[in-house]
């Protein structure tokens, strides 16, 4: 982690002064593994990285952990019976229901009189955004005490990548042989404006950040959101070793925002705030043609892409301003 | 006169179902609203919100969400309800399914309802008798106070260790749903001895962290089913135990198989729910006119009753009439296909006579059936066409 | 209405079902949607069911738009009641809304002799209902006097059920036990009380 972060290239902040904060930081989070050797991820998964992190930082919060893990990826990395790589009591659910699943668990727990207990769900971008997003917008609204957590890998990558609401414009998918005609579906901002308590777009690229939201969402009560980035080596087409990059250059180059919604007020998180503040954003196309996904784009597609981040840089510009996602 | 005492109520069935829902004091409801059940999770509302039942009560936004929010409650050791009809049940039919396999006593009202399109709101059992092939245990009922004496049983069913299968209490739509009859409340002393409290052996715990429902290989997973199959088949004797418990602190009777004039009869009626009670007003006019004819009612259909099979044995009947509410299409009446395999298996081979009636809520008066049962023609017949 | 189409088909004689000691006492009522027809039903079942009888009520729901006609049940027994079909022999009819009888066959089923009351403030043509034992009250004009109303309209049930004891099905004690049971306000049971007073037979 220390030496990621060590190599640095771009902006404001000295790299030793960096490593100092990593060593602290990685010093404060808790050793314990909650997801074991012997998983079956794939190997470079990011998502596991994010799955590592939330359950460390539950650990952190004192309480236990019940964890929820929708039918994805998560699911498969689990293991086959009789065996489990997960070390917390976990839940695996239906594809449609893992918010709803969350609240007959957390609904249970309450008639018990049990406070000390961090529900958390785990789901794909296709469990959520796409078949998921009844039950979520159901959860969320009836203000459920759980931290549901979207892992985007933009598309049902578990069953061979085809095409979710967060697939992102001009993808090529097994359903979009020629590229998603359509934008990716936003839906931290809807579920922002379910008005909860807390928000935020994280990516494991950026292990601290993840890990305090994740610290900081579960210290709240009422229903959070995390939604997380989470490249997908094989399925997005690039090399096994550059999962944490790819999650960078997303953020670099303004397709992915790093963000927090805490009880309304819109917040820029700082790997993001040069992005959108200081201008400081590298050309989509760098982040384009590092993907095999996005093989046989044309250069104004690309182009097209590059101007709605333009668009939604301003828009994030000015969310800043008003401290308002929307 | 008789004073309206508070252990005999005037009430529709739906409400007889509230009533006995807040007598097991379930730990989590799921409750989203359809005709012809609505008014019972209307009526759970009202005692949540007054406190008189301390129950979470979630207000799902979805069936589905309502059969999910049940299982994720009961994998955490919580007693469950919920109740739906029709297309409330089929779109929780992937998670009937799921909390079968999971086997998680939950139990549900289901008010049974036609199904569309062409919007039907009246009674037709297809709803559940199509998914008697999910796991979970099925009862049909007959009465108000049979809904609300089936629905205080199906607790303790469900949550037997020998069984700890799903289990479903229909009452046909409109007909027992909103009909008012007198309903005898059991006293809620006498309920607490009889429904022990909940514990989910495989419920998750933070002591000895496990996963439920993790992926599993052609090796394992048909043991699953193999010992799902064992249980439900040990509740057939779980179902008559509780029965007899039953009517030790209730003085009713109920058993898998009703019987109503049928020592002698030559001729035996198989129905379920309300027909079966219409066709015994029939059978009472028909024996005024010499005939010999019984009604046997089926108060269970999953798990298959053993005490059909031992009945049917020992009766004298030679010929059988069925009535069906719900059919299955290119093939015949649900019961009707069940019965008749029943009847193989235990090499009898007899006049069986199939009638399709009251699908859609049609309304099947006494004297029709009288006519039906009297036409000497077997095979199939379909009231009114 | 369902009904009225198969009760021409299935009213044969079923004399040996009337006859017997499993009698049933079936009751038809007419009203408008939103007259209240359906709680009328169920305040008679009530008022039997105080008597010591097995009572039940129901309605046919259909599409309950207000004014429209709409049919509900009540069954009367000394045994547990078992029909559940709709009742197509009645013994008696009860109207609440005499302008029901144009859009309706009101007597349709009713059994020769049979018990019918309508709620009219005019005299009602006699000849028309001669095969029956007709009771007639001003039910509305009850209903106002005592400013019983609901949403505006008159609350008809009330007399109605009023007037139904002084025809013999149910006592009137019972009718006051049901009333306070379900609408526990002084003014509903004097209005009943009036009502069984005026009702007349024609």
């Amino acid at each position: 982690m220390v030496e990621v972060l060590g190599k640095e290239e771009h902006g404001g902040m000295k790299a030793e002064k960096r490593e100092v904060r990593g060593a602290r930081w990685l010093a404060a989070v808790p050793e314990d593994e909650y997801v074991l050797k012997g998983n079956s991820a794939c190997a470079g998964c990011t998502a596991m990285i994010a799955l590592r992190y939330a359950l460390k930082a539950s650990r952190a919060t004192g309480r236990k952990t019940l964890l929820l893990v929708g039918a994805c990826c998560m699911v498969v990395c689990e293991g086959v019976y009789p065996n489990t790589a997960y070390n917390v009591p976990t839940l695996d659910t239906a594809f449609a229901c893992t918010a709803s699943m969350a609240s007959g668990v957390e609904a249970a727990l309450k008639s018990f009189g049990r406070r000390d207990v961090n529900v958390i769900a785990f789901a794909g971008d296709g469990g959520t955004v796409d078949i998921g997003i009844q039950a979520l917008s159901g959860a969320v609204e009836r203000g459920h005490n759980f931290l549901y957590v979207c892992y985007d890998n933009e598309a049902y990558c578990n069953t061979g990548m085809q095409r979710s609401g967060a697939t992102p414009l001009c993808a090529r998918t097994t359903t979009t042989p020629s590229g998603k005609r359509e934008k990716k579906k936003d839906v931290p901002r809807i579920i922002a404006a379910h008005d909860i308590p807390y928000v935020a777009t994280v990516c494991p690229s950026y292990p601290m950040d993840l890990y305090e939201k994740f610290k900081k969402a579960l210290s709240i009560e009422g229903p959070k959101y995390i939604h997380v980035l989470t490249p997908c080596p094989v399925s997005w087409r690039f090399p096994t070793s550059k999962g944490i990059e790819m999650g960078k250059l997303a953020v670099r180059t303004g397709m992915w925002t790093l963000y927090e919604v805490e009880h309304g007020v819109f917040r820029l998180s700082a790997p993001s705030r040069r992005v959108v503040l200081n201008g400081d954003v590298l050309p989509v196309e760098k982040y384009l043609r590092a993907q095999g996904r996005f093989n046989g784009i044309t250069d104004e597609e690309v182009e097209r892409i590059q101007k709605i981040v333009y668009q939604e840089l301003e828009r994030l510009k000015e969310a800043t301003a008003r401290r308002r996602l929307w | 006169m008789r004073e309206m005492q508070e252990e005999v109520v005037f009430v529709t069935g739906n409400e007889a179902v509230a009533r006995a829902v807040k007598l097991a004091k379930p730990n989590v409801i799921a409750a989203y609203p359809i005709t012809p059940q609505t008014e019972i999770v209307e009526v759970l509302a009202r005692y949540v919100e007054s406190g008189e039942l301390r129950s979470e009560y979630i207000h799902v936004e979805s069936e589905h969400s309502a059969m999910a929010a049940c299982i994720g409650a009961a994998s955490m050791g919580a007693r469950v309800f919920t109740a739906t009809a029709a297309h409330g049940f089929l779109y929780m039919c992937e998670m009937i399914f799921w909390a079968s396999i999971a086997r998680l006593p939950i139990v549900m009202a289901n008010v049974n309802r036609a199904l569309a399109p062409g919007w039907n709101i009246w009674a037709e059992l297809k709803d559940a008798m199509a998914h008697r092939d999910a796991g979970w245990i099925q009862f049909y009922t007959a009465s108000i106070q049979e809904a609300y004496d089936t629905t205080l049983m199906a607790f303790r069913v469900a949550e037997d260790r020998r069984v700890m299968l799903p289990t479903m209490v229909n009452l046909e739509g409109f007909v027992l749903s909103h009909v008012m009859q007198p309903l005898r409340l059991v006293d809620e002393a006498a309920y607490d001895e009889f429904l022990p409290p909940v514990r989910i052996p495989h419920a998750l715990n933070f002591e000895r962290p496990h996963t439920l429902g993790t992926l599993i290989s052609p090796e394992h997973n048909f043991l699953v089913q193999y010992d799902n199959n064992k249980c439900m088949r040990a509740a057939d004797d779980v179902i008559a135990e509780t029965e007899r418990e039953f009517e030790k602190i209730t003085g009713r009777r109920y058993r898998a198989v009703m019987k109503y004039r049928c020592e002698d009869a030559e001729t035996l009626v198989i129905a379920m729910g309300t027909l079966a009670r219409e066709a015994e007003v029939a059978c009472d006019s028909l024996r005024d006119k010499g005939e010999k004819i019984g009604v046997l009612r089926l108060r269970q259909l999953r798990p298959f009753p053993k005490a059909f099979a031992e009945e049917v044995k020992r009766l004298p009947a030679e010929r059988f009439i069925i009535i069906d509410r719900a059919y299955s299409s290119g093939y015949g009446g649900i019961l009707a296909e069940e019965v008749k395999a029943r009847l193989y298996d235990l090499g009898i081979i007899k006049e069986v006579k199939s009638i399709i009636a009251g699908l859609g809520g049609q309304d099947v008066p006494h004297e029709a059936l009288e006519k039906l049962f009297m036409d000497k023609q077997g095979g199939e017949t379909w009231y009114g066409v | 209405m369902v009904w009225s189409v198969s009760a021409k088909e299935a009213a044969s004689e079923s004399d040996a079902v009337r006859a017997g000691t499993r009698r049933v006492i079936e009751i038809r009522l007419h009203s408008r949607g939103g007259q209240g027809g359906v709680t009328a039903a169920k305040m008679l079942a009530v008022a039997a069911f105080l008597e010591g009888k097995y009572s039940t009520a129901s309605s046919f729901y259909g599409a309950e738009r207000r004014g429209a006609p709409t049919v509900s049940f009540t069954r009367i027994s000394d045994h547990e009641i078992r029909k559940y079909s709709q009742i197509r022999r009645p013994d008696c009819v009860i109207v609440m809304d005499p302008t029901v009888i144009d859009a309706v066959d009101v007597t349709e089923g009713l059994k020769p002799g049979g018990k019918l009351l309508i709620n009219t403030e005019n005299n009602i043509d006699a000849d028309k209902f001669e095969d029956y034992e007709v009771y007639t009250v001003n039910a509305t004009k009850i209903s106002l006097d005592f400013d019983l109303k609901v949403a505006g309209a008159p609350v008809l049930n009330v007399p109605i059920v009023g007037a139904v004891a002084k025809m013999g099905i149910v006592r009137l004690d019972a009718v006051r036990g049901a009333i306070l049971k379900m609408f526990p306000n002084e003014k509903n049971v004097a209005a009943a009380e009036v009502a069984y007073k005026m009702a007349a037979m024609l």
